[in-house]
């Protein structure tokens, strides 16, 4: 989905909508918080925080594996691998040992919508390390040694973090139901045959296409003024030129769903049945996070802790389940989703489970949110914001995947209002949206025997949902 | 206006990390604590270590302090589980609850406006706890799962296994979990025996970091710690006597992959090898991607996607240990080059290993000190190892003044290869097992 573009105006009238207090952020960056733009397209966010003498750098870049084209996922991931081997300057590895030899840590991630690649190091290091980025940025080079051996390294990530694991595989099963026509129903990973055919050629031409500064944000995170950050971001990544064409992101969107759908996966490697549902979910978008931040708050009420939360409290407290959960993201480019979980009790059928936590649902709808807790999910959301504070590194992850799924630095510097705002209007706006028969999808990852008599068991939380999922090289 | 501001605070700040202030706080009610005051965010963090640990499980109940641990939040004077995890949110304080081998760990984290309440609530926990009955079964029920769940996990299954094999009859070679059977015999009055064996103030230890004072941090303490017995009902755990033979143990496990585990001797922090060994250890595992095993296994051949070795430094019983996975086919290469490469750490290392190793090892300490959780943590360490106050500040001169003779001697005396374990859990091809049958599942 284009932002179609009209959505500036639409934004300002939503904006009259919300708080005061969303205004007034509008108006001055948080402290600490600064941003600018190189010639060449560079976006860079500076989070100042002189309390040690550390320093993060990021570069996200605005491509990711819903990107690919069909037949060759796992291309954008495969492409993250190798931007460790090496450019005209740098011997493959050489980055990383420079990195660690100079006591630092490097690593890199790969999303749907992002890859983002990271250092941190003592802050006199700095421009050591934004020499080496940059030079990746504009000069990588993959010699015939190191890229047949580096698929093999992914193949056996692939191996160990999903083939072998039930619940990783039920996860894939999970999304390319949710995501029928969309590229998020593909693994970021690759589908394993896919993988093993991808080229040196497929990687080049992934580098060649959707590296360049105009497709990036740095972030800079810790110990460094803006003054020192733009001198040194303009000294290293200015002369980068921009790449030509600026392809926008246009990916097949998710049609109307008509039905609810259900899969099963049985596997002798799980030691519990669970439960996942999902249905697709609105995500934040600039200057209209107002349904993403409903859904936000509608997901910690809904699974926020054990004790205090709706499902907890309908579901895991009887003893109907061993826990129970709801989560979303709206960190996402494209249409998400909002997810539900639960693992049963020993001596609870999936199907008691289920029908308790429908029921548990439909309450909900009818009688909304307790005052007393949303109050409470309002005092956790200002409190967090303070916590949040003691990490220069977390809050670079804000910046980075705001700014690399559309969103401006505006607009995550507006979202702590804007989750404060949250009405139970709002909550309920969306609640009817996301919990809802049609167009759900509903899967049981089940043990091979179900025998939920004595002591079943099962792994404490599921894991987040598909749209949180990162691969790291 | 702004930048000026941030302009001072820089040089004042731009010091290198030893030049961090460690305060040494002693409490009204005689309880210490280390602190490091830094007002620049309106909230403290508090480390809690009670020493002994899940290690402290009486004769047969084994899984009552993780037990007892877990049950800590669901509930406590007047408030029962809902209604305590309510109070804790009013306030936006944050509290956590860990039993491990060698200590239970509590975190408190709690903006400066509503300190007090937060910590009220904290001592309510630690000294009252309800321990109700729904509150057991359900906390129960969720144990009961992780165990049954480990029990399907061949990561679970590599290291229950090692430990088994490791440790005899001390609790280090059991899970702190506990079995399915110990957990079901459980009951309230094993919760609060397992509570006096271990929330005592005669076996705590306290960092603490943020914006407080040391005469404030003094009156927090005894708020939350004061009404705890003076003294535990066990005495500490005894050391562990390491019984690990050198041989392979292979558990067959339907998976395209093989996990594989390796541990041979280890040291505690307090042995005069210990820096050598930890320089040694990062050369040859620790060191991520610039590491021997990741350049000769990883880099080269491709037969994993990660492999990294550590010293386990537990306080009552040390092991050098690893692991990684890799395609059944190859598992049995990569285990040979496991072996050759823990053999050739006695023939010494280079100059430039040893050159690298250091600059990493002391760039990579300071950077540890960036934010008042972690260094509340790493307080809460020091004193439990029994640092002294002032090892920031010498820390690196002991990584510095590492030879390549005191990495051959480490090596020589513990990187034998003849004593290195192995535990297979898959379906390796062409490995012959030294141990016919595992000692566990």
């Amino acid at each position: 989905m284009r932002r179609p573009a009209f959505r500036p105006a639409l934004a300002t009238a939503l904006a009259l909508t919300t708080s005061l207090a969303a205004l007034s952020a509008r108006a001055e960056m948080p402290e600490g918080i600064s941003h600018f733009t190189l010639p060449n397209g560079l976006e860079t966010v500076v989070i100042e925080d002189h309390r040690a003498p550390v320093v993060v750098q990021m570069v996200w870049y605005q491509i990711g594996a819903a990107d690919e084209v069909p037949g060759k996922s796992g291309i954008a991931h495969y492409l993250e691998h190798l931007m460790f081997k090496g450019t005209d300057k740098l011997e493959a590895g050489e980055l990383s040992k420079t990195v660690t030899s100079n006591g630092g840590s490097d690593n890199a991630f790969t999303s749907w919508d992002y890859t983002a690649y990271f250092q941190r190091i003592a802050s006199d290091r700095l421009p050591l390390i934004m020499e080496m980025e940059a030079d990746r940025m504009e000069n990588l080079s993959i010699s015939d040694d190191d890229w047949k051996a580096e698929r093999q390294v992914v193949l056996e990530e692939r191996a160990q973090r999903v083939d072998s694991d039930p619940a990783a595989l039920f996860a894939e099963e999970m999304n390319a139901v949710v995501f029928d026509n969309h590229p998020y129903g593909r693994p970021i990973i690759g589908w394993r045959d896919e993988i093993a055919a991808l080229t040196r050629e497929d990687a080049i031409d992934w580098y060649d296409t959707h590296y360049g500064p105009d497709d990036a944000v740095l972030i800079l995170a810790g110990d460094v003024t803006p003054e020192k950050a733009r001198r040194l971001a303009e000294e290293y990544y200015g002369d980068i030129p921009a790449k030509a064409e600026d392809a926008p992101r246009i990916r097949p969107q998710e049609p109307v769903k008509q039905t609810a759908r259900r899969i099963e996966m049985t596997d002798p490697r799980v030691a519990q049945p669970r439960m996942t549902r999902s249905t697709l979910a609105p995500e934040r978008d600039p200057g209209q996070q107002r349904q993403a931040a409903a859904l936000t708050v509608l997901a910690d009420l809904l699974g926020g802790s054990t004790q205090t939360s709706v499902l907890g409290q309908a579901l895991v407290l009887p003893g109907t389940a061993l826990w129970a959960g709801a989560s979303y993201s709206g960190l996402s480019l494209d249409r998400t989703e909002f997810t539900l979980s639960l693992v049963p009790s020993a001596g609870v059928t999936p199907e008691e489970a289920e029908a308790a936590l429908d029921e548990a649902l439909a309450t909900f709808l009818e009688e909304g949110p307790d005052p007393a807790d949303l109050e409470r999910v309002k005092t956790r959301i200002r409190a967090a914001q303070i916590y949040a504070r003691d990490s220069a590194h977390g809050r670079a992850y804000d910046y980075g995947q705001g700014l690399s799924t559309g969103l401006t630095v505006e607009d995550v510097n507006d979202w702590p209002d804007i989750l404060s705002a949250v009405t139970a209007e709002d909550i309920m706006e969306v609640a009817r949206m996301v919990l809802t028969d049609q167009g759900s999808v509903t899967g049981w990852l089940l043990p091979e025997a179900v025998e939920t008599a004595a002591g079943a068991p099962a792994a404490g939380a599921p894991e987040t949902p598909a749209n949180a999922q990162e691969v790291q090289p | 206006m702004i930048r000026v501001a941030f302009a001072a605070v820089f040089a004042l700040l731009a010091l290198p990390a030893q030049a961090i202030e460690i305060q040494e706080v002693i409490s009204p009610g005689g309880i210490e604590a280390w602190l490091v005051e830094d007002e620049s965010i309106p909230f403290v963090a508090l480390d809690i270590q009670f020493r002994g640990g899940a290690s402290l499980d009486a004769e047969g109940k084994r899984g009552a302090v993780n037990l007892m641990t877990g049950l800590l939040e669901e509930g406590a004077a007047k408030r029962n589980a809902t209604e305590f995890a309510q109070a804790v949110a009013d306030l936006g304080a944050r509290l956590s609850f860990d039993a491990g081998d060698d200590t239970v760990s509590v975190g408190f984290q709690s903006l400066s406006e509503n300190r007090d309440e937060a910590a009220d609530l904290l001592a309510e926990a630690l000294t009252q706890p309800r321990f109700d009955d729904d509150a057991i079964e359900r906390v129960r029920a969720q144990v009961q799962a992780i165990i049954r769940s480990e029990a399907t996990d061949p990561n679970s299954i590599a290291a229950k296994e090692m430990a088994a094999q490791a440790w005899g009859d001390h609790p280090y070679a059991t899970s702190v979990n506990g079995t399915r059977e110990s957990v079901a015999k459980l009951g309230r009055q094993d919760l609060v025996a397992a509570k006096n064996r271990v929330l005592a103030r005669d076996r705590v230890v306290v960092g603490a970091a943020g914006d407080i004072s040391a005469e404030e941090l003094g009156l927090l303490l005894d708020r939350i710690l004061g009404g705890l017995p003076e003294t535990g009902t066990a005495p500490l755990p005894e050391d562990a006597d390491l019984q690990l033979s050198g041989g392979t143990t292979v558990i067959d496990w339907n998976s395209p992959q093989t996990v594989v585990a390796f541990a041979g001797p280890g040291l505690p922090i307090d042995d005069p090898d210990y820096f050598a060994a930890y320089v040694a250890n990062h050369i040859l595992g620790g060191g991520g991607f610039s590491s021997r095993l990741m350049e000769e296994i990883r880099e080269k051949r491709g037969l994993t996607y990660g492999i990294g070795t550590g010293l386990a430094t537990g306080l009552y019983g040390q092991t050098w240990q690893g692991g990684m996975a890799g395609s059944n086919q190859t598992t049995a290469e990569a285990v040979e080059l496991i072996r050759q490469e823990w053999a050739k750490m006695s023939e010494g290392v280079t100059q430039q290993e040893l050159a690298d190793a250091k600059t990493y090892l002391t760039g990579e300490y300071p950077l540890r000190f960036d934010g008042n959780g972690r260094i509340a943590s790493i307080l809460a360490g020091m004193q439990l190892i029994g640092l002294p106050i002032d090892y920031i500040d010498t820390r690196n001169a002991q990584v510095e003044a590492v030879t390549v003779e005191d990495v051959t001697r480490v090596a020589e005396r513990l990187l034998d290869p003849e004593q290195l374990r192995f535990v297979l859990v898959g379906q390796p091809e062409g490995i012959e097992p030294t141990t016919a049958d595992a000692t566990t599942n």
